[in-house]
């Protein structure tokens, strides 16, 4: 993976320099809260219900065993012994004192880490594909086009100030898992006619308020002048976005407003203007970026499974991926136990992975927006043992992309945006469905506070919404969306219910698919799209 | 506090271009100067008075509207060589960024702290990307240590 060099460790030190002095002016009274909202808010910090949260980058969600082991040591020294890991690949510190925040940040810096533009209104951290590197699947390793953006997008002059936050995903195969269309910019690694590669761009994706997929601004960039077509779709957004309303200032708003064709035209004609510029990095740092993430060097094999275990078997069949070198699987590690808080891990836990992950996979570990953690280059032959190890820490979960594997964001627990609680109705929807997830088949449920959407609500198979409604929580269901290469928003199904209600709705849901299912392979997001609303209407509010 | 700053060089020293029009004035004919343009202007629409101009002052209402960054270094790629000057609500961890695309000079509503400015415009070494003022990005850098 990628390693600092004396630059990038200066500038991560100088933003530590940078920030105490921010903290020490607020803390003497001379920085108005108003003030420094923005400033901390650039730094990842905001200030909830309780205390502050810290949001920390995990670029591109990866992590090496050094770096976990950190997360552990600053989740024991500075929160509660747990940390939580979010839907865009990064990690949350939920109960952190603003005077411990400069240190906090300063031993994130020892290990090549940062809480740069992890919020406010700027370039957040560029989410990428969490089977990078090992997928059978993809073009190329995405995550040093993600570095390089990374670099771009850090400190940049021009666009720290945007409208609203903005948002960019990179990936390398068909299959897209990490919802690159509901990104504010979505890039796919591509092989032009000359077998060149580039990207196709996407653009004006996005969930909250607005849900809208992106549509694509152009088929084909070239690698050579990537960063400069980035710095030309910013610069449209920065001068013509909406800035009179919060609720439409994101970039869809504005993709929406002018049409996908006059936007991408501005943007083109801002590229004729920035290209010969200067701004694209030259082809010898892109090599040096892409010699670091170079793959550790496995040994093609025969797979020999012992597969006598239903436990580990299942877990095997659940949590494990095809990787491209033969007798490899790709480990998903869940964090979603029935009964547990989706996306938490404690100091120990964080610890153990950290360890597992020095012993069977090239002590590199990945976070994926689903809340979980993946071991991606782990020997089959070893895979035995590491269930052994996982199982014992209660992180042995066999529920990936099932039922029990529910996506929710903090909600009213901590969250000050929040309308309702989203841990409690996840908890529970999980706790009814796990004994029957196996007969569900794929089944993407995700649960999210408010209307902000977090928790990806729209893009779930099965979304749940928590509203105020006249000063009670209230949930709508949704139904039919998808994150991934077959991009879908949700629809509302009908009224809305309280807490018990909606965990009984998603049941419900559950057991009319079973019955209208064409045949067992056919998951439920096909039985939607194949059959609609109707009969799912029928069995949630009678006939 | 007497020496706090209200208007001050981020480089060289500020030029006196007298009153700044806006660009309708420029447009019926004035032969200010100095021009003005607020977060809604575009830029371009200066290019008849780029070679005349000896400042343009650039608007900031509020510090979180950040067009005035984009108009800045849209000026410059135009070839503007006149003063820069950005006016208005402007707090000190903005300077670093404003120095960046191409601003000479601040009008700030609110004084600021003359250690603190420096501090900020000395804060970071290296730069990750181009842009109006001209310093080596990090490739650069590593291109010439590896050079």
């Amino acid at each position: 993976m990628y390693q600092y060099d004396a630059i990038d460790q200066a500038i991560v030190d100088a933003r530590v320099a940078e920030f105490r002095e921010q903290v020490e002016r607020r803390l003497a009274g001379t920085l108005s809260e108003d003030d420094f909202k923005p400033l901390r808010l650039m730094n990842g910090l905001y200030l909830q219900l309780h205390a502050y949260m810290l949001r920390v980058a995990v670029p591109y969600g990866t992590l090496s065993s050094v770096q976990l082991r950190m997360l552990a040591h600053i989740a024991r020294r500075y929160d509660r012994g747990y940390g939580h890991f979010t839907t865009r690949q990064n990690i949350q510190y939920n109960w952190i004192k603003l005077e411990e925040c400069p240190d906090l940040l300063a031993d994130l810096a020892r290990v090549e880490m940062h809480a740069f533009q992890t919020s406010g209104n700027c370039i957040r951290n560029i989410s990428s594909d969490q089977f990078a590197g090992a997928a059978a699947d993809e073009l190329a390793d995405p995550r040093p086009y993600a570095e390089l953006l990374r670099q771009w997008s850090t400190l940049h002059p021009e666009f720290s100030f945007l409208p609203r936050k903005f948002k960019i995903a990179v990936i390398a195969s068909e299959t897209d898992r990490a919802a690159i269309q509901l990104h504010d910019i979505g890039l796919q690694l591509r092989r032009g006619e000359d077998g060149a590669l580039g990207f196709r761009v996407y653009v004006g994706g996005g969930m909250g308020r607005t849900p809208v997929i992106a549509k694509v601004v152009r088929e084909w960039l070239p690698m050579a002048d990537y960063l400069s077509y980035m710095d030309a779709i910013l610069r449209v957004y920065n001068r013509h976005g909406r800035r009179d309303n919060i609720y439409k200032a994101r970039i869809k708003i504005l993709v929406n407003d002018l049409g996908i064709e006059a936007f991408a035209a501005e943007a083109e004609a801002e590229w004729a203007h920035l290209k010969p510029l200067g701004r694209d990095a030259p082809e010898a740092e892109l090599a040096r970026i892409i010699a670091q993430f170079k793959a550790p060097a496995l040994v093609a094999e025969a797979e020999a499974l012992d597969l006598s275990e239903p436990d580990f078997a299942l877990w095997l069949a659940r949590n494990t991926h095809a990787h491209k070198v033969p007798g490899h699987r790709i480990v998903t590690i869940s964090l979603k136990p029935v009964g547990g808080i989706p996306g938490d891990a404690s100091a120990e836990q964080m610890e153990l992975v950290a360890e597992l992950a020095d012993k069977f996979s090239h002590s590199e570990i990945r976070v994926t927006h689903s809340q979980n953690l993946v071991l991606a280059d782990v020997r089959s032959a070893d895979l035995k043992a590491l269930w052994q190890a996982l199982a014992a820490a209660g992180l042995g979960s066999a529920n990936i992309d099932r039922a029990s594997d529910v996506i929710a964001c903090p909600g009213l627990d901590y969250c000050t945006l929040a309308n309702a609680r989203s841990i409690p109705v996840a908890q529970e929807i999980a706790a009814r469905l796990a004994p029957v997830e196996a007969e569900l088949g794929e089944l993407k449920i995700k649960v999210s506070g408010c209307i902000n959407g977090c928790g990806h609500h729209h893009a779930g198979h099965i979304g749940v919404l928590g509203v105020d409604r006249k000063g009670a929580e209230n949930y709508q269901l949704l139904l039919g969306g998808s994150g991934a290469e077959d991009a879908s928003l949700a629809k509302i199904l009908g009224p809305g219910f309280d807490a018990d209600g909606i965990v009984s709705a998603v049941e419900n849901v559950t057991k009319a698919y079973l019955a209208l299912r064409s045949d067992p392979s056919e998951r439920f997001l096909d039985t939607w799209r194949r059959l609609g609303a109707d009969p799912f209407k029928e069995a949630v509010y009678g006939g | 506090m007497a020496d706090d700053l209200h208007l001050f060089a981020l480089r060289g020293e500020p030029a006196d271009a007298g009153p700044a029009a806006a660009l309708a004035e420029l447009a019926e004919g004035s032969n200010a100067a100095a021009a003005r343009l607020e977060p809604g202007d575009d830029p371009r629409a200066l290019l008849p008075w780029i070679g005349t101009l000896r400042l343009i002052e650039i608007g900031f209402p509020k510090f979180r509207d950040g067009r005035g960054y984009s108009q800045a270094q849209i000026l410059r790629e135009m070839g503007f060589a006149g003063e820069l000057r950005a006016v208005g609500d402007i707090n000190p961890d903005q300077l670093q960024f404003l120095l960046r695309v191409g601003f000479d000079s601040v009008a700030a509503d609110a004084p600021l702290d003359p250690a603190l400015v420096s501090r900020t415009l000395a804060r970071y070494a290296h730069v990750y990307m181009g842009a109006a003022d001209g310093r080596a990005p990090a490739f650069t850098e590593r291109g010439r240590a590896a050079g």
